[in-house]
Protein backbone atom coordinates (compact mmCIF):
# COMPACT_ATOMS: atom_id res chain seq x y z
CA UNK A 1 0.00 0.00 0.00
CA UNK A 2 1.62 3.50 -0.93
CA UNK A 3 0.11 6.64 -0.44
CA UNK A 4 -2.90 5.96 0.87
CA UNK A 5 -5.01 8.41 2.90
CA UNK A 6 -7.48 7.03 4.53
CA UNK A 7 -10.20 9.08 6.56
CA UNK A 8 -10.69 8.88 10.24
CA UNK A 9 -13.78 7.04 10.10
CA UNK A 10 -12.57 4.55 8.56
CA UNK A 11 -9.84 3.46 11.07
CA UNK A 12 -11.40 0.78 13.62
CA UNK A 13 -10.17 1.88 17.36
CA UNK A 14 -8.01 -1.07 18.82
CA UNK A 15 -8.48 -1.63 22.35
CA UNK A 16 -5.85 -1.78 24.57
CA UNK A 17 -6.35 -6.18 25.33
CA UNK A 18 -5.91 -6.14 21.48
CA UNK A 19 -9.79 -6.67 20.18
CA UNK A 20 -11.56 -4.65 18.06
CA UNK A 21 -14.30 -2.61 18.36
CA UNK A 22 -16.80 -2.50 15.47
CA UNK A 23 -17.26 1.07 14.64
CA UNK A 24 -20.45 1.92 12.63
CA UNK A 25 -21.01 5.49 10.93
CA UNK A 26 -24.38 7.27 12.01
CA UNK A 27 -26.66 7.79 8.82
CA UNK A 28 -27.71 11.78 8.31
CA UNK A 29 -31.65 10.98 8.39
CA UNK A 30 -34.63 13.09 7.94
CA UNK A 31 -37.99 12.26 9.43
CA UNK A 32 -41.38 13.90 8.33
CA UNK A 33 -44.81 13.45 9.71
CA UNK A 34 -47.63 12.93 7.21
CA UNK A 35 -51.27 12.82 7.15
CA UNK A 36 -51.18 8.68 7.96
CA UNK A 37 -47.75 8.10 9.74
CA UNK A 38 -44.05 9.30 9.35
CA UNK A 39 -41.40 9.35 6.75
CA UNK A 40 -37.89 8.44 7.84
CA UNK A 41 -34.81 9.06 4.95
CA UNK A 42 -31.63 8.01 5.91
CA UNK A 43 -28.42 8.36 3.55
CA UNK A 44 -26.12 5.23 3.18
CA UNK A 45 -23.98 5.54 -0.03
CA UNK A 46 -22.34 2.25 -1.12
CA UNK A 47 -25.56 0.06 0.62
CA UNK A 48 -27.82 -1.59 -1.71
CA UNK A 49 -31.44 -3.63 -0.62
CA UNK A 50 -29.02 -6.98 -0.16
CA UNK A 51 -27.03 -5.04 2.78
CA UNK A 52 -29.63 -3.69 4.56
CA UNK A 53 -31.58 -4.60 7.52
CA UNK A 54 -34.09 -2.81 9.04
CA UNK A 55 -35.53 -4.42 12.41
CA UNK A 56 -38.09 -3.31 14.98
CA UNK A 57 -37.92 -4.78 18.38
CA UNK A 58 -39.57 -3.34 21.77
CA UNK A 59 -40.52 -0.22 19.71
CA UNK A 60 -36.88 0.44 18.80
CA UNK A 61 -36.44 0.65 15.02
CA UNK A 62 -32.54 -0.30 13.92
CA UNK A 63 -31.07 0.70 11.36
CA UNK A 64 -28.03 -1.50 9.53
CA UNK A 65 -26.09 -0.82 6.14
CA UNK A 66 -23.31 -2.80 4.85
CA UNK A 67 -21.86 -1.43 1.86
CA UNK A 68 -21.81 -3.74 -1.18
CA UNK A 69 -17.98 -5.21 -1.75
CA UNK A 70 -16.89 -3.08 -4.88
CA UNK A 71 -14.13 -3.58 -6.02
CA UNK A 72 -11.48 -0.76 -5.89
CA UNK A 73 -10.08 -0.23 -9.21
CA UNK A 74 -5.99 0.03 -8.81
CA UNK A 75 -4.44 2.01 -6.13
CA UNK A 76 -5.86 3.96 -3.93
CA UNK A 77 -4.51 8.00 -4.35
CA UNK A 78 -6.60 9.97 -2.34
CA UNK A 79 -9.85 8.56 -0.21
CA UNK A 80 -12.49 10.59 1.82
CA UNK A 81 -15.26 8.19 2.46
CA UNK A 82 -15.28 6.29 4.91
CA UNK A 83 -15.15 2.06 4.90
CA UNK A 84 -17.50 1.70 8.23
CA UNK A 85 -21.02 0.28 7.52
CA UNK A 86 -23.95 2.25 9.01
CA UNK A 87 -26.19 1.96 12.27
CA UNK A 88 -28.90 3.77 13.86
CA UNK A 89 -31.71 3.48 16.25
CA UNK A 90 -34.75 5.20 16.68
CA UNK A 91 -36.79 5.07 19.16
CA UNK A 92 -40.84 4.38 17.86
CA UNK A 93 -44.03 6.49 19.17
CA UNK A 94 -46.46 4.31 20.24
CA UNK A 95 -48.56 5.57 18.08
CA UNK A 96 -47.14 3.56 14.87
CA UNK A 97 -48.00 0.51 13.81
CA UNK A 98 -44.88 -1.77 13.76
CA UNK A 99 -46.38 -4.10 11.83
CA UNK A 100 -47.04 -1.47 8.52
CA UNK A 101 -43.71 -0.64 8.23
CA UNK A 102 -42.32 -0.44 4.54
CA UNK A 103 -38.99 0.26 3.37
CA UNK A 104 -37.65 1.49 0.21
CA UNK A 105 -33.39 1.92 -1.24
CA UNK A 106 -32.84 4.05 -4.21
CA UNK A 107 -29.17 5.46 -4.80
CA UNK A 108 -28.04 4.93 -1.30
CA UNK A 109 -30.90 6.31 0.48
CA UNK A 110 -33.62 4.40 2.67
CA UNK A 111 -37.08 5.77 2.81
CA UNK A 112 -39.04 4.28 5.38
CA UNK A 113 -43.02 4.87 6.07
CA UNK A 114 -44.43 4.28 9.00
CA UNK A 115 -47.69 4.03 9.17
CA UNK A 116 -49.58 4.88 12.10
CA UNK A 117 -52.66 2.67 14.07
CA UNK A 118 -55.73 3.23 12.93
CA UNK A 119 -56.69 4.21 16.20
CA UNK A 120 -54.77 7.24 16.29
CA UNK A 121 -55.88 8.78 13.16
CA UNK A 122 -58.21 11.64 13.72
CA UNK A 123 -61.84 10.47 13.27
CA UNK A 124 -64.83 12.44 11.96
CA UNK A 125 -67.61 11.24 15.03
CA UNK A 126 -71.15 11.70 13.39
CA UNK A 127 -73.66 13.56 15.69
CA UNK A 128 -76.93 12.45 15.93
CA UNK A 129 -80.65 14.43 16.34
CA UNK B 1 -10.28 32.27 -28.62
CA UNK B 2 -11.96 32.47 -25.59
CA UNK B 3 -10.64 35.71 -23.05
CA UNK B 4 -13.01 34.27 -20.28
CA UNK B 5 -10.87 33.45 -17.14
CA UNK B 6 -11.04 30.43 -15.92
CA UNK B 7 -12.54 30.64 -12.28
CA UNK B 8 -10.65 27.80 -10.48
CA UNK B 9 -13.40 25.91 -8.63
CA UNK B 10 -12.96 26.37 -4.92
CA UNK B 11 -11.58 23.32 -3.39
CA UNK B 12 -13.00 22.60 -0.16
CA UNK B 13 -11.11 20.89 1.60
CA UNK B 14 -10.76 21.18 5.70
CA UNK B 15 -8.37 18.50 6.36
CA UNK B 16 -7.50 19.89 9.91
CA UNK B 17 -11.70 19.42 10.56
CA UNK B 18 -11.17 15.60 10.34
CA UNK B 19 -10.01 15.38 13.47
CA UNK B 20 -13.14 17.01 14.89
CA UNK B 21 -14.75 14.62 12.39
CA UNK B 22 -14.19 11.60 13.84
CA UNK B 23 -14.81 13.33 17.24
CA UNK B 24 -17.88 14.21 16.18
CA UNK B 25 -18.34 10.41 15.07
CA UNK B 26 -17.69 9.24 18.86
CA UNK B 27 -20.48 11.62 20.31
CA UNK B 28 -22.86 10.53 17.56
CA UNK B 29 -21.89 6.51 18.56
CA UNK B 30 -22.64 7.60 22.17
CA UNK B 31 -25.89 9.66 21.90
CA UNK B 32 -27.02 8.00 18.94
CA UNK B 33 -27.44 11.78 18.09
CA UNK B 34 -26.06 13.27 14.55
CA UNK B 35 -24.26 16.59 14.85
CA UNK B 36 -23.92 18.33 11.23
CA UNK B 37 -21.25 15.98 9.50
CA UNK B 38 -18.78 17.39 7.17
CA UNK B 39 -21.15 16.80 4.40
CA UNK B 40 -23.70 18.46 5.88
CA UNK B 41 -22.10 21.71 5.16
CA UNK B 42 -20.82 23.10 8.47
CA UNK B 43 -18.37 25.28 7.14
CA UNK B 44 -18.46 25.19 3.62
CA UNK B 45 -21.86 24.16 2.09
CA UNK B 46 -22.29 20.19 1.20
CA UNK B 47 -18.88 18.48 0.28
CA UNK B 48 -19.45 14.89 -0.53
CA UNK B 49 -17.01 12.52 -0.26
CA UNK B 50 -14.52 12.27 -3.32
CA UNK B 51 -11.92 9.29 -3.58
CA UNK B 52 -9.42 8.66 -5.98
CA UNK B 53 -7.68 5.79 -7.39
CA UNK B 54 -5.84 4.74 -10.09
CA UNK B 55 -4.24 1.68 -12.31
CA UNK B 56 -2.10 1.60 -15.57
CA UNK B 57 -4.45 2.41 -17.76
CA UNK B 58 -7.03 4.53 -16.36
CA UNK B 59 -7.81 7.31 -12.91
CA UNK B 60 -10.98 6.34 -11.12
CA UNK B 61 -12.95 8.92 -8.82
CA UNK B 62 -15.45 8.23 -6.83
CA UNK B 63 -18.62 10.60 -4.99
CA UNK B 64 -20.73 9.69 -2.46
CA UNK B 65 -24.18 11.54 -3.74
CA UNK B 66 -26.81 9.57 -2.13
CA UNK B 67 -30.52 10.42 -3.24
CA UNK B 68 -29.85 12.00 -6.34
CA UNK B 69 -31.11 11.61 -10.00
CA UNK B 70 -28.28 11.11 -12.65
CA UNK B 71 -29.78 13.80 -14.57
CA UNK B 72 -28.75 16.24 -11.42
CA UNK B 73 -24.67 15.84 -11.55
CA UNK B 74 -22.85 17.68 -13.72
CA UNK B 75 -19.16 16.88 -14.95
CA UNK B 76 -16.88 18.89 -16.19
CA UNK B 77 -12.98 17.79 -17.21
CA UNK B 78 -11.07 21.23 -17.91
CA UNK B 79 -7.30 21.77 -17.67
CA UNK B 80 -6.80 18.58 -16.01
CA UNK B 81 -9.19 18.83 -13.43
CA UNK B 82 -12.24 17.32 -12.53
CA UNK B 83 -15.12 18.69 -11.55
CA UNK B 84 -18.57 17.68 -10.14
CA UNK B 85 -21.85 19.76 -9.58
CA UNK B 86 -25.03 19.36 -9.15
CA UNK B 87 -27.97 19.80 -7.27
CA UNK B 88 -29.92 17.83 -5.11
CA UNK B 89 -33.97 18.83 -4.55
CA UNK B 90 -36.13 18.15 -1.69
CA UNK B 91 -39.13 16.53 -3.04
CA UNK B 92 -42.26 17.78 -3.12
CA UNK B 93 -44.36 15.83 -0.72
CA UNK B 94 -41.56 16.36 1.86
CA UNK B 95 -42.46 19.22 2.36
CA UNK B 96 -45.84 18.95 3.05
CA UNK B 97 -45.37 17.10 6.33
CA UNK B 98 -44.29 18.60 9.92
CA UNK B 99 -40.70 18.03 9.73
CA UNK B 100 -39.10 16.17 13.31
CA UNK B 101 -35.19 16.33 11.87
CA UNK B 102 -33.40 17.11 8.81
CA UNK B 103 -30.30 16.73 8.80
CA UNK B 104 -30.00 15.48 5.02
CA UNK B 105 -28.06 18.49 2.88
CA UNK B 106 -30.36 19.60 -0.10
CA UNK B 107 -28.92 22.09 -2.61
CA UNK B 108 -25.90 23.04 -4.74
CA UNK B 109 -22.84 21.21 -4.38
CA UNK B 110 -19.09 21.29 -6.11
CA UNK B 111 -16.31 19.32 -5.86
CA UNK B 112 -13.21 19.53 -7.92
CA UNK B 113 -9.87 17.51 -8.00
CA UNK B 114 -7.09 17.48 -9.83
CA UNK B 115 -6.22 14.40 -11.51
CA UNK B 116 -2.67 13.14 -11.39
CA UNK B 117 -2.19 12.23 -14.85
CA UNK B 118 -3.50 13.55 -18.41
CA UNK B 119 -6.61 11.65 -19.44
CA UNK B 120 -8.34 10.92 -23.14
CA UNK B 121 -11.20 13.21 -22.09
CA UNK B 122 -12.93 11.64 -25.51
CA UNK B 123 -13.05 8.22 -23.27
CA UNK B 124 -14.64 9.67 -20.33
CA UNK B 125 -17.54 7.36 -18.80
CA UNK B 126 -19.37 7.66 -15.38
CA UNK B 127 -22.05 5.42 -13.67
CA UNK B 128 -24.41 5.72 -10.81
CA UNK B 129 -24.85 3.40 -8.35
CA UNK B 130 -26.08 2.69 -4.94
CA UNK B 131 -25.91 6.73 -4.75
CA UNK B 132 -22.05 6.35 -5.72
CA UNK B 133 -20.53 8.01 -8.78
CA UNK B 134 -18.24 6.50 -10.45
CA UNK B 135 -16.01 8.62 -12.93
CA UNK B 136 -13.34 6.04 -15.03
CA UNK B 137 -10.60 8.83 -17.04
CA UNK B 138 -9.07 6.31 -19.22
CA UNK B 139 -5.35 7.68 -19.26
CA UNK B 140 -3.60 9.16 -22.35
CA UNK B 141 -1.42 7.07 -24.03
CA UNK B 142 2.03 9.29 -23.03
CA UNK B 143 0.69 8.93 -19.41
CA UNK B 144 0.78 5.63 -19.30
CA UNK B 145 4.33 3.75 -17.66
CA UNK B 146 6.40 2.39 -20.84
CA UNK B 147 8.58 0.09 -20.17
CA UNK B 148 12.26 0.89 -21.65
CA UNK B 149 14.28 -1.87 -22.56
CA UNK B 150 18.37 -1.03 -21.41
CA UNK B 151 20.60 -2.83 -23.25
CA UNK B 152 23.43 -3.18 -20.91
CA UNK B 153 26.61 -4.05 -22.89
Amino acid sequence: MNATLTSPQSQTPTLRNGSHRVSYLTPLANILETADGYVLEAEMPGVNKDGLEVTVENRELTIIGRRAMTERNGREVYRESPASDYRRTFELDPSIDTAKVTAKMEQGLLTLHLAKAESVKPRRIAVNG
Amino acid sequence: MSITRYQTPELSNWSSFDRLASFRDEVNRLFDFSWPSRDSGLFSGWSPALDVSDDKDAIFVNVELPGMKKEEINLTLHNGALTVSGERKQERAAEEGETFRSERYFGKFQRSVTLPAAVDASKVSASYKDGILTVELPKAEEAKPKQIEVGVS
